[in-house]
């Protein structure tokens, strides 16, 4: 193995940070990040699963026959994401009604079974889990961004558990929320900014 | 053969062993969701119709039997006599389905709050009627035996201005549930003796 266990966690952060990089997981991406606070649960989430898919599959790649891994594979990822979305909704039940379909839909996020595929039924289990966990912190700051991009332009606030009490409206005061930018085009058009900045540093 | 027999083997214990775990995750937390669905969906808008009441309504609730639904109501204890109920209705909204809690007095039939539980509608538009006291305080005083209805349509309900839909929604809900309410009358007022003693 050429890569250490830090390169494994560290590529997920800026290298091959999703949604950016893989272009995979754009649909939640767009969906959840109305705010920073929707953001970081749905990253949080997917962190979990990513990681505990991970590992469970690279612990699992030598039993699981090649022919029928893609199945095994997508019952070790629901088996997580059904626990997340009952722990979600016994313990932070606000976050669960805000993001709704965005959890149970995290099975067929790209992201867990492309990295199931492609890297956890292929490594051991501790690179499997550094990658895990580097893409799910990656995934989480980059809605974390696109999150506050879109709460600030949109709402002209910024809330974390609990107002901040920073309102945009109060520095400037002819500022007026888009409320465009909360809705889906608002999304893509964040989305493609943003993308367009990290596209332009990385040249 | 050899390696179908290892696939099936291989699908059949990975499933087995999900679907166990799942089983025991769902039965330990069943409890504590159940709390927690009526204290964040239904807690909020029970205590915001029924304020000022002094039980707990969410404790003191009982069931009626609608045909094949069971409808949930919750006593609320205003001025000393337990005379206010709230229950909930529903309606399609813009996007979906749309829950609605809805406070009426026993004693002078009229409505005492209406506020929005659940519901799927635009952020920044629709989603105000949920937000929006304003637009919930229209609906108090209103008598229970006549439909409501927005002021597009001959009513006396300001609709939330870029969300007409919703308002006709939440109205359309409030007026099915008073329907249900004079259907349930009866039963209601033999229910809440209970309450009184």
């Amino acid at each position: 193995m050429a890569k250490s266990i830090v390169q494994e966690f560290t590529k997920g952060l800026w290298e091959q940070i999703p949604p950016f990089r893989l272009v995979l997981g754009i649909c939640p991406a767009l969906g959840v990040s109305t705010s920073v606070e929707n953001a970081l649960g749905m990253g949080m989430a997917v962190t979990f699963v990513l990681a505990g898919s991970n590992i469970l599959i690279s612990l699992l790649r030598n039993v699981i026959p090649a022919k029928v891994r893609i199945a095994a594979f997508i019952i070790i990822i629901a088996t997580f994401v059904i626990i997340v979305e009952h722990l979600m909704q016994a313990y932070t039940y606000e976050l669960f009604l805000t993001l709704g379909v965005f959890i149970p839909l995290i099975v067929v996020n790209c992201i867990p079974l492309g990295r199931a595929e492609a890297f956890a039924s292929k490594n051991g289990i501790l690179p499997s889990a550094a990658d895990g966990l580097g893409l799910g912190v990656g995934y989480t700051l980059s809605l974390c961004a696109l999150g506050a991009l879109r709460e600030i332009l949109g709402n002209g606030t910024l809330t974390i558990w609990g107002d901040l009490g920073y309102n945009l409206t109060s520095v400037f005061p002819s500022f007026q929320p888009f409320a465009f930018m909360l809705q889906a085009p608002g999304a893509f058009i964040g989305l493609g900014l943003m993308l367009c900045v990290i596209n332009a540093i990385s040249k | 053969m050899n390696e179908m027999i290892k696939m099936v083997v291989a699908l059949t214990i990975l499933c087995g062993v999900s679907g166990g775990l799942l089983a025991s995750i769902h039965d330990g937390t069943a409890a504590q969701i159940e709390n927690q669905q009526l204290k964040f969906v239904k807690g909020p808008a029970i205590k915001s119709i029924l304020k000022g009441s002094a039980n707990d309504p969410i404790a003191d609730r009982f069931k009626i039997q609608d045909g094949d639904i069971e409808r949930n109501f919750f006593v609320g204890n205003i001025g000393g006599k337990a005379n206010s109920i709230a229950f909930e209705g529903s309606g399609k909204g813009f996007a979906g389905d749309l829950g609605i809690m809805v406070g009426v007095n026993l004693d002078d039939q009229k409505l005492i709050g209406v506020a929005v539980t659940t519901h799927s509608e635009t952020p920044g538009l629709g989603a105000k009627a949920k937000d929006d006291p304003g637009f919930a305080a229209q609906f108090i005083g209103l008598p229970t035996d006549k439909d409501v209805k927005v002021t597009n349509d001959g009513g006396g309900i300001n609709a939330i201005s870029g969300a007409t839909i919703t308002s006709r929604a939440v109205c359309n809900a409030v007026t099915t549930a008073m329907s249900n309410y004079t259907k349930l009358k009866p039963q209601l007022d033999q229910k809440i003796k209970d309450f009184q003693k």
